[in-house]
């Protein structure tokens, strides 16, 4: 059985971005790397403009009229590296995988529109809160350096040391600053080049790998019971059945084997009870429809049942709208004292639509217990809605609503 | 013929039939040996599994509604382990009241009670229609209406019919006449609009085939 292979989830607390860092303790972003990173990450902006006008410089010695459009192309050809190398440093500030961006040599339009918004207006901006955040207290550090030169000597030599010192204690400010902005930036580079709708996809999907890796694992273990267990017990019922036959009927020992096959057959009635709950069988063999009428069939309360689906629905949809349709009906029977109640489903433009209404007192308060409201996620973790309809003095309605393609 | 995957099972339930003297000429493991099997040996009534390989899911059930479409005058007992009303459904739609032979439909567990299990494997094989009491009380419940204007006495004559029991098999559980069960029955095939009906199969599977368009 091919299990989906699922990339383990960094459970860690170290910062994934300069922002990140920032809020953490003082000392530990000081002592890290990351406003190191982030000086990197901002003078890194001057690479593609200076790639840029070196390459640009023999053109302009071409000149005359042909300057203007041959700068266009260069800008054209230069685009794609500069996209790489903009997707490359971004990894400076922000080590969160970039996702649902294309692989082939074309950046696609987000990435090269970064890149030229780069190229013209970011970095320099990049480099004057570098040149601010390190010019101040670089110039203060260095004042007993530079000012003894001085003319009419404005400032002893103590003063100097101050102001040196007040330099040292504007370093971690500094930091901050770069940080800051860096994180700042690498943030609005996210925004700009890696697409939302991608990120959203890319999470639906892991999530759809999980809630199919685990269907496949209580098909697993409902086969391995199926097989197992289940066929023991039934033989060890019939081995029962078969000594009591050898016994003279209602001797102490033939009561004492009766008994025994009972415990076993309460044994298998419970295994089988506990199997149905996991993954019942008919769910695989037959879909939804026929499950939800069996279902339907063991409800205390009459339960009509309307489930026209023309194709068998994926797996974890059919799962999961089986799960809502039997706890619906539990909650029916428990709490609604409904006298009769009614399940359709069908598809609507690709949507599983199952409604379960009932005639009954209604005040379902999804907030109140905790059925509704695993209901509701089970049906979220497959990337659907469920609304309760429920006033008090009824009746309620249960509508889920599943998508059945990605 | 017995058709079962679990060795255990297979030969348990051989060692079953052949004590209660009945012969059984094929015991196969999965669903194309049974159809082959069925083929060569011709059996008077085939015992199956409902899941079966290759794919472990209803491949017996299918095999046998096969060889019914064949020959409807197979007798077939299915075992399963759940109670699962589509199954049953699918086994009786075959089940005209005319002509077929026996069907039976029963939880794995009633192996257990070896004689009775052998008794219900008898009356299949002599044409005759066992439904399983959970399969029934599931019928029942579903349906109150019609069903409210039977007496309690009725009902459970009603759930003793459908089993496929006999009058006298009902008098007896019941501890009953069997002139009284008679009158009960027609009491109940009155109330429900059904013909009454002297063949114990037909009858079954009227009051069968009423429960089942009523649920």
């Amino acid at each position: 059985m091919a299990t989906p292979l699922l990339a383990p989830a960094p459970v860690t607390l170290v910062p994934r971005t300069a922002l990140d860092a920032l809020s953490g303790p003082p000392q530990r972003f000081l002592a890290s790397a990351w406003p190191w990173r982030s000086l990197a990450y901002l003078l890194a902006g001057v690479v593609p403009s200076l790639a840029f006008a070196a390459v640009l410089a023999p053109v302009r010695v071409v000149g005359g009229l042909a300057a203007a459009p041959l700068s266009l192309v260069v800008a054209a050809v230069l685009l794609t590296p500069m996209a790489r190398f903009e997707r490359w440093r971004l990894r400076l500030a922000d080590r969160q995988p970039v996702r649902g961006l294309p692989d082939g040599w074309w950046p696609g339009w987000r990435e090269a529109g970064h890149a030229l918004v780069a190229l013209v207006a970011l970095w320099w901006a990049d480099l004057l809160v570098v040149a601010a955040a390190i010019a101040g207290p670089a110039v203060l550090i260095l004042s007993p350096v530079v000012q003894p030169t001085a003319p009419e000597g404005e400032a002893t030599l103590g003063q100097t040391f101050v102001a040196s010192a007040v330099g040292l204690l504007l370093v971690p400010v500094a930091a901050y600053t770069l940080a800051a902005w860096a994180g700042a930036r690498a943030a609005m580079a996210r925004a700009m080049i890696v697409p939302q709708e991608a990120e959203m996809r890319e999470i639906a999907r892991s999530r759809a790998r999980l809630v199919d890796a685990f269907e496949a694992e209580r098909r697993r273990i409902e086969r391995d019971l199926h097989d197992g267990a289940q066929q023991r017990l039934v033989a060890l019922s019939m081995k029962l059945g078969l000594a009591g036959l050898d016994l003279p009927p209602a001797s102490p020992a033939a009561v004492r084997l009766d008994e025994a096959r009972e415990l076993a057959g309460q044994a298998l009635a419970e295994l089988r009870e506990l199997i149905r709950g996991v993954h019942p069988q008919v769910l695989a063999d037959r879909g939804l429809p026929a499950a939800v009428r069996d279902v339907a069939g063991r409800s205390p309360v009459p339960a009509q049942v309307h489930v026209e689906l023309d194709r068998r629905l994926p797996e974890r949809v059919e799962a999961a709208a089986y799960y809502v349709a039997c706890e619906a009906l539990a909650n029916v029977a428990k709490h609604s004292g409904a006298g009769s109640c009614a399940v359709r489903g069908r598809l609507r433009r690709g949507r599983l639509l199952l409604e379960i209404a009932d005639d009954g007192i209604g005040g379902a308060d999804p907030a109140g217990g905790t059925g509704l409201t695993g209901l509701a996620d089970r049906v979220a973790a497959v990337g659907g809605t469920l609304t309760v309809e429920s006033p008090c003095g009824g009746p309620t309605t249960v509508r889920a609503q599943i998508p059945c393609e990605w | 013929m017995i058709a079962e995957d679990s060795v255990l099972l297979r030969e348990g339930l051989a060692g079953l039939l052949e004590r209660f003297g009945h012969s059984v000429v094929a015991a196969v493991g999965d669903a194309p040996a049974l159809i082959a099997a069925v083929a060569e040996q011709d059996p008077d009534v085939v015992v199956a599994d409902v899941r079966m390989p290759p794919g472990y899911s209803d491949e017996g059930l299918r095999a046998v509604l096969e060889l019914r479409a064949a020959r409807p005058s197979l007798a077939v007992l299915v075992l399963s382990q759940y109670v699962e009303q589509t199954y049953a459904a699918e086994l009786l739609d075959q089940a005209r009241p005319s002509g077929g032979g026996g069907v039976g439909y029963l939880l794995k567990d009633r192996i257990g009670e070896v004689t009775q299990f052998a008794d219900a494997v008898t009356t299949v094989a002599g044409g005759g229609t066992v439904i399983d009491a959970e399969v029934v009380r599931q019928l029942l419940r579903g349906r109150r209406d019609p069903l409210a204007r039977l007496t309690p006495r009725e009902r459970e004559v009603l759930a003793l019919v459908a089993e496929g029991r006999s009058n006298a098999a009902i008098a007896r559980a019941l501890f009953v006449s069997e002139a009284a069960v008679a009158k009960h029955i027609a009491s109940i095939l009155a109330k429900l609009d059904l013909p009454p009906d002297a063949d114990d199969h037909r009858r079954v599977l009227a009051v069968l085939a009423y429960l089942r368009a009523a649920a």
